[in-house]
């Protein structure tokens, strides 16, 4: 019984605990102990929960034994992004102001995921609430890229695409709020998923922008992802938005895009010239278009369309996400919960130094920018303006998915950036997002595959985008790719 | 001295009386022990979201119906930002652009007159936890508070005076009480106001600067709190200064309103649409169905009491005043008995014995309305004096035996045989010859006549018939 | 010329309640300042005739009904209090200060 992680595939693992093969104790022994051995130099997680994470997969191995299902994701070790609020594990949003925060209730998303036999290893690394494309903005330590420890990950789902990308979890699951799910997993040539918004329930993710926040999973296959996505969506009466309507068979639409010649005949892959533009690096364009050839052999036609409104998306995106996040972390406050200041006398006091010590450099911007922009006399200009460009961009997907079925893009206009390449100019930063905001602000399900590395061995990402619940076309575009290239079995360097 | 005009706006805080709060499934009843009525989402704890509870929706809906008020069939919450340890997210949420009611008037009765105040808007939002003072250097919170529902009920300035506040508020109070949507109940807090107080020189029309006055927790105290605040506010103009808009806390104790140390500017409560609830829709269903599910309301009431019923308003007033009170009158008449009558016995002698006007909605009345009713039919055929009658109900209800039983039993028919009492009073009038004689001059001694009359029927005598004799007797 | 001042800065660090130091309001200054820049962008956006998108899902709010479930015991309700106080959240003394729900002061 070897067990192999940088050979599996969570759905291989998961049919050979359901098998007895493996026991899933056995399993995630082999995982915890190669965290142990290689997160030391990658610092994708804030926790490990050992002893839990034996708990849960002795728990799998006796239903087994006793003849019950143990579930789709049996014995599956997955990494948790540390935004999921987890029943008495420590959940801090990589933030001081949160250290010691131990949830009193569960997610309903990694609720799922345990009722479906899934172990959590532990917490992983993530840009400080979520605010960042690079996980250089964790309080505790950065993430490093797996395939060049100089580089980084992506963000704000660092830990969660590194430690796929590492194989130091089967899979993971993180949020995608501007492309925080998708552009790591670019970066770090793993299989991201941001679904529709509401497919995923928010309820226990600690919240950044409420309207744009979208829980999602990480796989090393686009299988892998939909048994993921299959396992955490639904309908959810603890979330106001979360759909009402059953989840999709989206390891079925995976299957679907491995099978036969021209698994895509009949799809209309939508192209946008907006998401090839200037500064984009040759290589990532190069390796996109290859893969829209290698899409098209696969049966898709490729039709021009157009997305208009694409330059406005990072201006409305971080007018929304700013406005919004300043009010969600107006909670912080020292009084029930995290870090409270030592020595303060009075009220103000209390909140001042507090959330002055807690928070980081981006939260702290973040908060400022989305209090002016929320001050009365400005709000029309700015976050009325903003909600109204939000309906343009999404109007312009919705036309664009009349002529065409998906969309396919790069993920991101460059591969993995040096560590403190662009930390000084956070609006640099912000311009990271440019090709992941847009579906966030419509709301939009999309899938971030690899298609490719650079001269140097950085990852270049595809990104495929669907119509509003539409993530069976998505994957079974995105599978279709996979089943013709072979980028999704290269596994970064080890040492040892 | 100038003439002011006093323009008064009053904001109405209702806490609806639902079995859980407004966002979360925690009960939302008042009395638990500190702490004990939270969950995450009221605790305002990372990654708790808000769920709509229907009943908050309707009871807004069933209380702009019963005011006029125009219901907007789709509205908002919205997110009211401000830092304050009671308000555990930092920020409320309420409605601001969308809100549910719009419009509406309050009608009520000042001094017997009809009177009315025109709304702004009702909306809903959720109430905050409570702050304890507990010594000079710590304050201690308690959040079994928030979350809380509450319906906030603004009017249009156009309140006139201290007394009419208070009206006004007590209206809403009798309102709120008869929908069944809230206690009303000012000294536990589940109806709270405050007001916006400012004086313009009689005759102009621009408004004078206001200032919002806070801590009013009962009828009385908005009327004094308002009193004093119209003459604090007129001894500063007359002596030539300016009204500072500002907030000032009504000091029951010493009588005075006092501006509040706070260093706050003005505040920038920074609305926005509330994310994480998608707009509120009411169905034109959902809305026939609640209109039809209103009571009759107090004014109407009212108007029907002292209108085809001829009651006098005072006791009109009276009968209105609680739901439960009204019902069990209708009842009482319902049953045959007369409006005057029944009216005088459930004021004078129902209420008298009701704790809380609310056991009158219950199923095992003591007096069910058809006993009372026949105790009325028993004293209007005679069978019963009227004092006699007094003795009896007081039986009923302590007994739980209808009249007809009671008088049967013992023997209380009143006696109106005319011959019968024809003798009793010729030896009375026999036993008192000075009096008699006396009779023609002092004719208040009909009193003594009839007292002693009583006394020897053992209380049974006729007065009607008693008095008709005596006069021929003593003419 | 920067959109925003060192002045303004501080004033929306205090509806913030973010303590921030001089360097902090220097850089802050300047970062928001650009940012700002960046976004008046959109102010090139034709959104007239347009509707605000406040959410990505075209549904009503659902409604709940009114039943109570059982709250978090009290030792869990403030497990995570920085300061607990018997039954309580533990603050400095509070001044009289700003208006809160319902009007609601003071232990009212």
């Amino acid at each position: 019984m070897t067990i192999d992680a940088r050979g599996a595939t969570a759905v291989a693992i998961a049919d050979k605990v359901r098998a007895g093969t493996w026991l899933a104790r056995d399993v995630v022994e082999h995982y915890l102990d190669r965290i142990a051995r290689l997160d030391g130099a990658l610092g994708c997680y804030l926790l490990v929960d050992a002893d839990g994470a034996r708990r849960r997969a002795d728990a799998v191995d006796a239903v087994r034994k006793a003849g019950r299902d143990p579930g789709a994701l049996a014995g599956v070790p997955l990494g948790i992004k540390d935004i999921f609020c987890t029943r008495g594990v420590e959940t801090t949003c990589a933030s001081a102001i949160l250290r010691g925060f131990k949830p009193p209730y569960e997610s309903t998303a990694t609720a799922r995921l345990a009722a479906a036999g899934g172990v959590m290893l532990g917490k992983l690394n993530m840009d400080e609430f979520a605010m960042g494309s690079s996980n250089e903005n964790s309080s505790v330590k950065p993430v490093r890229n797996p395939w060049s420890v100089a580089h980084v990950p992506g963000g704000s789902s660092g830990g969660s695409a590194a430690s796929v990308a590492a194989s130091l979890c089967a899979g993971s699951i993180g949020t995608d709020t501007g492309g925080s799910i998708r552009q790591p997993a670019a970066l770090c040539g793993v299989v991201g998923v941001k679904p529709t918004y509401g497919l995923v329930s928010r309820y226990g993710v600690i919240a950044f922008a409420s309207s744009l926040d979208h829980p999602g999973p990480f796989g090393r296959t686009v299988e892998d992802a939909a048994a993921l996505l299959e396992a955490m969506a639904g309908p959810d009466p603890l979330d106001a938005t979360s759909i009402p309507q059953p989840v999709g068979a989206y390891r079925e639409a995976a299957r679907a895009g491995r099978t036969g010649a021209t698994p895509l005949a009949g799809v209309r892959l939508g192209v946008p010239d907006e998401y090839f533009q200037a500064g984009m690096d040759p290589e990532v364009e190069a390796a996109v278009r290859a893969a829209l050839d290698e899409l098209a052999r696969a049966g898709a036609k490729l039709v021009k369309v157009s997305l208009p409104n694409t330059k406005y998306a990072i201006a409305t995106y971080y007018l929304i996400c700013t406005a919004e996040a300043s009010s969600n972390l107006a909670r912080y406050d020292g009084v029930k919960y995290g870090h409270r200041a030592a020595g303060v006398s009075s009220l103000e006091d209390l909140y001042t130094k507090t959330r002055g010590e807690g928070f980081g450099a981006e939260p702290k911007r973040r908060i400022m920018l989305g209090a002016y922009v929320l001050r009365a006399g400005y709000y029309e200009a700015y976050y009325g303006k903003a909600l109204r460009a939000r309906r343009k961009l999404a109007d312009d997907f919705s036309a664009a998915f009349a002529a065409c079925d998906a969309i396919v893009t790069p993920t991101s206009p460059v591969p993995a950036f040096k560590f403190g390449e662009r930390m000084g100019d956070p609006l640099q930063m912000y311009l990271a997002d440019v090709l992941t905001v847009a579906p966030n602000l419509a709301g939009v399900p999309a899938v971030s595959q690899p298609c490719g590395f650079t001269k140097s061995g950085l990852p270049i990402g595809l990104q495929t985008i669907g119509p509003t619940l539409g993530e069976e076309i998505c994957f079974r575009v995105a599978s279709a790719y996979e089943a013709r290239t072979d980028w999704h079995t290269r596994r970064p360097p080890e040492a040892s | 001295m100038t003439d002011y005009e006093v323009v008064i706006g009053l904001e109405v805080h209702v806490q609806l009386a639902t079995r859980s709060k407004i966002f979360s499934w925690s009960s939302a009843a008042f009395g638990a022990e500190p702490n004990t009525a939270t969950d995450p989402v009221c605790l305002g704890l990372p990654g708790a979201l808000p769920v709509l509870n229907q009943a908050v929706v309707d009871a807004a809906v069933r209380l702009g119906l019963a005011v006029g008020s125009k219901i907007r069939q789709r509205c908002r919450f919205a997110r009211k930002h401000y830092f304050y340890p009671d308000l555990p997210k930092g920020f409320q949420i309420s409605q601001f652009d969308e809100p549910i009611c719009e419009g509406g008037t309050v009608r009520f009765r000042l001094r017997g007159e009809p009177r009315e105040v025109r709304l702004v808007r009702i909306h809903l939002e959720e109430d905050a936890g409570k702050n304890i003072h507990a010594d000079s250097s710590k304050s201690l919170v308690d959040l079994n508070r928030a979350g809380v529902p509450l319906c906030e009920i603004v009017s249009e300035p156009e309140v006139r005076s201290a007394d009419e506040a208070a009206e006004y508020v007590r209206a809403i109070r009798t309102m709120v009480r008869y929908l069944g949507i809230g206690d009303g109940n000012m000294e536990e807090g589940s109806l709270r106001c405050d007001a916006n107080v400012s004086l313009r020189p009689r005759g102009t029309t621009t408004l004078g600067t206001k200032t919002e006055i806070k801590n009013m927790n009962s009828f009385k105290n908005v009327r004094d709190a308002i009193e004093h605040e119209v003459k604090r506010q007129a001894a500063v103009l007359d002596g030539g200064g300016r009204i500072v808009q500002e907030t000032r806390l009504w000091d029951p104790g010493r009588g005075v309103t006092q501006a509040m140390r706070s260093k706050e500017q003005a505040h920038d409560y920074r609305y926005f649409p509330e994310p994480d609830l998608p707009p509120v829709v009411v169905s034109d269903a959902a809305l026939a169905a609640l209109r039809s599910s209103l009571p009759e309301l107090p004014e109407d009431r009212f108007v029907r009491y002292t209108g085809p019923l001829g009651l006098s308003q005072q006791d009109a007033g009276v009968l209105v005043a609680e739901r439960e009170i009204a019902a069990y009158f209708d009842a009482v008449i319902a049953a045959g008995a007369p409006a005057k009558r029944a009216a005088n016995w459930v004021i004078n002698d129902v209420l008298a014995r009701v704790g809380d006007a609310r056991g009158l909605g219950a199923a095992d009345l003591s007096v069910p309305p058809a006993a009372l009713a026949e105790l009325c039919r028993l004293v209007d055929d005679g069978t019963l004096s009227g004092k006699l009658a007094k003795d009896v109900f007081g039986r009923m209800w302590s007994e739980r035996r209808t009249a007809a039983d009671i008088v049967a039993t013992e023997g209380l028919a009143q006696v109106s045989d005319g011959g019968e009492l024809e003798d009793i009073c010729r030896r009375i009038v026999a036993e008192h010859p000075a009096e008699a004689a006396r009779f023609k001059e002092s004719p208040k001694l009909m009193g003594f006549f009839v007292g002693q009359i009583m006394k020897a029927t053992g209380g049974k005598g006729n007065p009607k018939t008693i008095n008709e004799i005596l006069r021929r007797l003593l003419a | 010329m920067s959109r925003i001042t060192a002045d303004e800065v501080r004033e929306l660090a205090l509806l913030a309640r973010l303590r921030l130091s001089d360097d902090e309001v220097a850089r802050m200054t300047g970062d928001l300042g650009a940012i700002l820049e960046y976004v008046d962008a959109l102010s090139a956006l034709d959104t007239n005739d347009v509707e605000p998108m406040t959410h990505a899902v075209p549904f009503d709010c659902p409604e709940r009904p009114d039943e109570t479930r059982p709250s978090l015991p009290l030792d869990e309700a403030l497990a995570n209090a920085p300061r607990r106080d018997g039954d309580f959240f533990q603050v400095p003394r509070i001044v009289p200060g700003p208006g809160g729900a319902g009007g609601a002061e003071d232990g009212s």
